[in-house]
């Protein structure tokens, strides 16, 4: 017989909005008292900051000095196991069994047509023990990946691992300071971890800035701890907190791409034209065919034969005015349109109007020009402004990869 | 030892049909099957002493195209009347239908029964070469294939207008429906809704599938008897030249990694032997292909998935007694052809409800069949084998099968059919209950499922049995299926096994 | 005696729809209603002083924006509103809460299964893409499959072309869509058990089918399909109860110079010399008419008020088989507070929704195992709205107004017929679950009314009291519906069309059934089409 739905008291949580609100970094305490601006937005369900008080110098603070941004909301999943090698290889397309123990790299997964999943990065933190870190939630493709491997644990450690990224050129010189021995031995994508206050503190040499950079991993528990003894080895150096406007304005100078910027995940895009392959994206050089198999080779393999149809490209536009949404055009009359540009600004560390643009292939090594809308005192202008395409992107310092990095 | 040019998985009758003709063509075949011997579900098996039983107790609907292709009239092959089949009710009184015939219906169901039947058959008819065609990817195929749809819409359109507005109306019916606005006699409605319903997840309000199910099984000829029709196969693969191994379980796949994946290059068997060719065939179920013998770790994510949410849960068990004597049936002189025993379509819906929950059914629905009537060598002298498919009974029970379940099986069973043979349990010598979780081990059928994974229209045609591995083609390059999971679906037709052939001969 | 240019037959929503659009286009249109109140099943009605009751339908997502927009509705009263998330409610005290902000609600899937807050993504993303193709067919005439006119064809093109941009992977996972059971279908995004069964519910409603039928699934896009302001699967209130809607299509077609007759009920429809002339009421008065316009539903047209003799016989036979299959209760009531309700929280975001009252996928089956037996589970599936705690013109400040909608509930009990001891007994099943989740329900109790499918049928006149005027299975979908070769709004008898749900694209009140037929009729009438195209599509 059936089982009656009758269901037992249970006390109400004391908020009752509980249920609205977002979830809360253990950062946050000391976030909200340095937001003057109260300038927040969400991630993932988490409460996180657009801006502190000003993005801009924020921004400079990546660039000239340091500064922390918190990426507890970002989805990191631990999986171990004897088969968790071999899952995690044939889910990316990079060659994961070449990647030694306490090393991260940045790895792209794409569904069975080749078009990307989502970005990451995986974790080795040993011979069956890794850790995957990306943008948003994955675990129902990453229990996919895992059908058919017997020896495989996915756990969902995102609301208990917290994170800060720790960005800029005195970044290292904050860290010796709070007594991380050794940091400044620690190469570009290495981990090292560290016990700290009697906590495990894990350091990687990573970021999303293209800037000397780490982040710190550590338990929700003893967050706080870290954030107060961060900041207080940071003080000469005037650490200071950013936001995601900052970090948007890092990474598009360094040439990251941004999911619902650059690329829709493909398993949550409505339209099957609105996803992008890794070689549209630029990002061939990730995908690794001499590798025995992994998921969307068929498909990759076809793209990387006939070419993609679009290709992301680094522009430089004349001018100062962002081409923010502007069509790309192979003619100076803006006849023949060409492709669209994802993101773009001003960038003040490169002093150039840079964009990336999503440009038909066969056009990008021909002269491209973009019509760009722009207001002045609640005016509509537009004009059109030559474009030209950089190879390389457009912040890269050389302290980003030094071991040791510069002493500042 | 020579390279073979192609392996077929599985000495079933899609494996054999399938090596005939690719042996016929002049490749060098073998057949490895598992079991002792060829036949699949169809082959008869001792289950007490002399007393022995194939699974499928008949074959009603075999492929004359594929019957002529092989030539399986000069290797043996019977062909038959089709079996009547007897709906017997409450009430004693059996209602009968042969081919175009029906007897024992009242006044107005025998009334309505010849435009019903001639409706059904025009829609069968139409649908029949489509059994025997490759169903093409709907954008990737080139137009010569693609043509295929469009012979497939003047098929129907063919019908006439009328007829193709019904068609179009009710192949998506539930067969409750379908026979709700012909007929009276819930006995009668149950018969005729059987062949929509054996085999298969459907109940009489399933909307979708049944119908379609109902037309597959109206195309083809009778044979004599399952095994008749294995035998000629076998004799015909073999007169072809086709290898046959017993006892050769195949344990995986030799795969090669080439730039877009991988290429199948011959099987690893159990006994550890290697076997090269140049293409390997599976007969067997596209889960147990792809999952075990291939694995999902050489294949993509989404696919994977997609062939592990196939629906390979069968339904059915199949109950064989050795009987000391014919069975006397109240209301039928001869226990001959396909007994139903579905007092009206609410007793059949009512024994499935109990399925989804992983219950056994309280009143199982049962066909019955006497095959030593037709095939005397299936029991010793004087003796008789009555078989019978058992409806709705879980491939999972919600508590796991044990001994208790069994026998509350057997014991249900028992009662629905000493309510029409009174003195049935006196003549019972020895029996065999295989659940669908039996037939899996036996026979290495995933869920024990007839048509290796539901006949449903999101499992068909161009989707049967995912796309992607649905034009007898896998992503392995030079592995190919050829089972009842593939276009069009199980039963003893050869339709898949003749299909997959003529797709690796192109 | 007066001859009207068409006569409508029912004042539901559509039939006033199709009224309108006819005399938009300068038509002398008569509406006939045999109850004393129009509205059909979007109505609503003071049955106790200060309480509305929008009896029957209760919530609106289908309404064609194109034609509240074209017909001016909101200038005549019509106000929608979105209400909030749902509270689903399983078993053993679980809750399910859905919160109309996306973070919130990501958070509230991931403390049942992260899994499934992840798969959720896919699913919606999925969900639209199936529904922005079929809301590109609702205003649109079917095609009919067997003809050769330029129409039909040009028709049939434009549905392979919108399948055809899906891209192949699509089509085949619309196909299996379309195809599977809502059970089924879910299990490939969701594995926890109420998250699957809240999303299972739509479909099931107004359905003679249960999770596990296959073909449920299309169901349930039928019932996510809709939009307010173009948020496509959100639902909404009509200010003032779904009254609110026929009075506000009412009021567009009074100033149009229509008419309007309660209390006439139509006996028969005339015909002469193969041609609709006009009606029998049955008073006995006879209204000629150049056009008649059924909005009753097909088995109820062609069997009740036509005589068979002026019908070739093989469309008595299809109205005859025609599915329309009541499933659904209604239990509305009257309360003197807002009931507070266990294990969710007490604010005015969670209150300003809607709650479902589900156990699991297997309580859900089983109330439809129920239903083939004749009889209801004594645990069904009850979806309700509140809508007074949105709305504040339905019940007196403070007191409230509540909707339950109660899946299933059988047109035929197995121990014969329905009586109204039975009815409260039923009523009583349903207030006893609603008390189990809020103890002290019932004494906020003020005033009940029970309707099972009996009550709908004789009041409203859907047969059977089916919500939809026919089943939503694909032997009744597009140009099927209600029958093969009649799907395009014209009936056998000319001068003769039919206009309800019984109608592409069947049941909701979306007013396009009404607007498609006005189309067909204007065409045949070579006079200029009224009924706008539909460009709200969200793309």
């Amino acid at each position: 017989m059936n089982e009656v739905s009758t269901p037992t008291p249970g006390a109400r949580p004391p908020d009752p909005y509980a249920g609205e609100r977002l979830k809360e970094s253990p950062f946050h305490p000391r976030q909200a008292a340095l937001n003057l601006r109260e300038a927040w937005s969400s991630w993932n369900g988490y409460r996180f900051a657009e801006y502190y008080y000003d993005a801009e110098y924020e921004y400079f603070c990546i660039r000239n000095g340091c500064g922390t941004y918190d990426i507890t909301p970002m989805q990191k999943y631990r999986i171990t196991g004897g088969d968790a090698l071999a899952m995690l290889d044939r889910m990316v397309t990079r060659d994961v069994t070449k990647q030694g123990i306490d090393r991260v790299s940045y790895v792209l997964w794409c569904n069975d047509e080749g078009r990307l999943v989502d970005d990451g990065t995986i974790f080795r933190l040993g011979q069956d023990e890794f850790m995957l870190t990306c943008g948003s939630p994955c675990l129902a493709w990453l229990r996919k990946s895992a059908f058919g491997f017997e020896d495989v644990r996915i756990e969902d450690i995102s609301d208990t691992l917290a994170a800060l990224s720790f960005q800029g050129p005195t970044t290292c010189s904050v860290l010796q300071r709070l007594g991380l021995e050794g940091i400044e031995t620690l190469k570009p994508f290495g981990i090292r971890h560290y016990a700290f206050q009697g906590m495990a503190l894990m350091v990687s040499r990573t970021g999303f800035t293209g800037d000397l950079g780490y982040e710190l991993w550590i338990d929700h528990a003893h967050g706080l701890a870290l954030w107060d003894a961060l900041y207080a080895a940071g003080e000469p150096w005037q650490i200071q907190p950013y936001g995601e406007e900052a970090t948007n304005m890092a990474r598009l100078e360094a040439g990251f791409i941004m999911p619902y910027m650059e690329f829709n995940e493909a398993l949550k895009t409505v339209h099957f034209e609105h996803d992008h392959t890794p070689f549209e994206l630029g990002l061939g050089w990730l995908v690794d065919f001499g590798k025995p198999h992994f998921n969307g080779r068929r498909a990759l393999w076809a793209q990387k034969q006939a070419g993609p149809a679009y290709t992301l490209i680094r522009l430089d536009i004349e001018g100062n005015k962002p081409a923010e949404s502007s069509w790309i055009y192979a003619d100076a009359a803006c006849r023949k349109e060409v492709g669209y540009v994802t993101s773009a600004m001003w960038s003040p560390a490169a002093k150039a109007n840079i964009a990336l643009a999503m440009v038909r292939t066969e056009f990008i090594d021909r002269e491209l020009w973009a019509w760009i809308d722009y207001e002045k005192e609640l005016r509509q202008y537009g004009k059109v402004a030559r474009c030209t395409v950089r190879k390389k992107p457009f912040w890269m310092p050389e302290r980003a990869r030094a071991t040791p990095p510069p002493a500042v | 030892m020579d390279r073979f040019d192609t392996l077929v998985i599985g000495a079933g009758h899609n494996g054999l049909v399938c090596a005939a003709l690719l042996a016929r063509a002049g490749q060098r075949v073998a057949v490895l099957e598992a079991g002792p011997a060829p036949g699949g579900l169809a082959a008869p098996r001792a289950f007490h002493d002399e007393f022995r039983a194939p699974v499928a107790h008949s074959a009603g609907h075999v492929s004359t195209a594929v019957a002529a292709a092989l030539e399986l009239e000069a290797h043996g092959l019977a062909w038959a009347q089709p079996l009547p089949l007897v709906g017997l009710g409450p009430d004693g009184h059996a209602r009968v239908i042969q081919g175009e015939s029906l007897s024992g219906a009242t006044v107005s169901d025998a009334a309505a029964w010849p435009d019903f039947h001639r409706r059904l058959k025009t829609f069968a008819e139409a649908l029949a070469p489509h059994w025997l065609q490759t169903i093409p990817r709907i954008a990737k195929a080139p137009l010569a294939e693609l043509a295929v749809f469009g012979r497939m819409g003047w098929s129907i359109r063919r019908m006439g207008r009328e007829d193709m507005r019904e068609f179009l109306r009710q192949f998506a019916l539930p067969t409750r429906d379908l026979v709700d606005e012909h007929f009276e006699d819930e006995v009668l409605k149950a018969l005729v809704s059987w062949d929509g319903l054996i085999g298969s997840r459907m109940a009489p309000r399933s909307p979708n599938n049944a119908v379609l199910m109902m037309l597959y099984r109206m195309a083809g000829r009778a044979v004599r008897s399952p095994a008749n029709l294995i035998g000629a196969l076998e004799a015909s693969a073999r007169a072809a030249g086709a290898e046959l191994r017993t006892d050769a379980r195949v344990a995986r796949l030799l795969l090669e990694p080439v730039e877009h994946g991988f290429e199948a290059r011959g099987v690893v068997l159990a006994s550890g032997e290697r076997i090269e060719a140049q293409r390997v065939v599976s007969s067997a179920d596209p889960q147990t292909t792809l999952l075990d013998l291939v694995g999902a770790r050489h294949l993509e994510i989404g696919f994977t998935n997609r062939i592990r949410r196939l629906r390979c849960d069968g339904l059915v068990a199949k109950l064989h007694l050795a009987l000391d004597g014919l069975p006397d049936f109240a209301g039928l002189d001869r226990p001959a052809g396909r007994i139903v025993l579905a007092p009206g379509l609410d007793a059949i819906e009512f024994a499935f409800d109990g399925s989804k929950y992983g219950e056994l059914p309280e009143t199982p629905v049962l066909e019955v069949a006497v095959p030593s009537l037709d095939d005397p060598t299936l029991a010793p002298d004087g003796g008789h084998v009555l078989s019978a498919h058992v409806m709705y009974v879980p491939r999972h029970l919600r508590d796991g099968w044990n001994d208790v379940a069994r026998q509350t099986l057997l014991e249900r069973t028992l009662d629905v059919l000493e309510g029409h043979v009174p003195t049935l349990r006196r003549q019972i010598v020895g029996h065999e209950l295989l659940t669908p979780a039996d037939i899996e081990a036996r026979h290495g059928v995933t869920g024990g499922h007839w048509h290796h994974t539901e006949f449903a229209l999101d499992q068909m045609l161009m989707m049967r049995p995912t796309y992607e591995a649905a034009q007898y083609r896998t992503p392995i390059h030079g592995l190919w299926l050829c089972g009842a999971g593939t276009h069009p679906a199980g039963d003893l037709t050869g339709a898949a096994g003749h299909n997959a052939a003529r797709e690796i001969l192109r | 005696m007066k001859r009207w240019d068409a006569i409508v037959i029912g004042a539901g929503h559509n039939g006033l729809t199709n009224a309108a659009y006819l005399a938009k286009a300068g038509l002398d249109v008569l509406v006939l209603e045999k109850n004393d109140y129009i509205g059909g099943a979007a109505v609503s009605r003071e049955l106790v002083e200060g309480w509305q009751y929008s009896s029957c339908s209760y919530v609106c997502s289908m309404m064609r924006q194109a034609i509240h927009r074209d017909l001016d509705l909101s200038r005549h009263g019509l106000m929608l509103v979105p209400y909030l998330g749902t509270i689903n409610y399983g078993l053993n005290g679980q809750v399910l809460l859905s919160y109309h902000d996306e973070d919130a609600n990501h958070n509230e899937l991931k403390r049942l299964s992260p899994h499934d807050a992840d798969a959720m993504h896919r699913f919606e993303a999925d969900m639209s893409r199936y529904s922005q193709l079929i809301r590109k067919t609702l205003m649109r005439t079917p095609p009919d499959p067997t003809s050769f006119r330029i129409r039909d064809i040009r028709e049939l093109l434009f549905l392979a072309r919108q399948f055809w941009t899906l891209g192949e992977r699509e089509i085949y996972e619309y196909i299996r869509f379309f195809t599977m059971s809502a059970a089924e279908y879910l299990d490939d995004y969701f594995e926890h058990e109420l998250i699957k069964a809240s999303m299972a519910t739509p479909g099931i409603i107004g359905t003679a089918l249960g999770v596990e039928s296959p073909g449920s699934a299309y169901i349930l896009l039928h019932h996510v399909m809709g939009d307010v302001d173009g948020n496509i699967g959100a639902w909404g209130l009509a200010r003032g109860g779904m009254g609110a809607i026929s009075q506000a299509i009412a009021s567009a077609f009074l100033a149009e110079g229509g008419e309007i007759r309660t209390e006439a009920a139509v006996g028969r429809i005339l015909v002469r010399q193969g041609r609709a002339s006009g009606v029998v009421l049955e008073n006995g008065d006879e209204l000629a008419a150049n056009i008649v316009v059924s909005n009753l539903d097909a088995r109820r047209t062609f069997t009740r008020i036509m005589a068979p003799e002026d019908l070739p016989p093989e469309i008595v036979e299809k109205a005859r088989n025609y599915k329309i299959r009541g499933s659904s209760g209604k239990v509305n009531i009257a309360l003197s507070g807002l009931p507070k309700f266990l294990n969710v929280p007490d604010n005015r975001y969670v209150n300003r929704g809607g709650q479902a009252f589900i156990g699991n996928m297997e309580t859900l089956e089983r109330a439809y195992d129920c239903w083939k037996r004749g009889r209801w589970s004594d645990d069904p599936f009850i979806e309700s709205v509140i809508p007074s705690a949105w709305d504040p013109t339905v019940a007196p400040p403070g007191c409230h107004w509540m909707s339950n909608f109660i899946q299933y509930c059988p047109p035929k009990l197995a121990d014969g017929p329905w009586t109204p001891e039975k009815r409260e007994a039923f009523g009583q099943t349903v207030v006893d679950k609603l008390e189990r989740h809020s103890p002290g329900f019932k004494d906020l109790i003020v005033h009940m009314e029970v309707r099972t499918p009996h009550e709908i049928e004789n009041e409203i006149g859907l047969t059977e009291g089916n919500i939809f005027q026919g089943e939503l299975t694909i032997d009744q979908l597009l140009f099927n519906r209600p029958f093969p070769g009649y799907a395009q709004y014209r009936m056998p008898v000319k001068n003769l069309y039919m206009c309800g749900s019984s109608t592409h694209p069947g049941g909701g009140v979306s007013a396009t059934c009404g607007a498609n037929a006005a189309r067909e009729i204007l065409m045949d009438l070579k006079r200029p089409n009224t009924v706008p195209e539909d460009d709200c599509y969200d793309e």
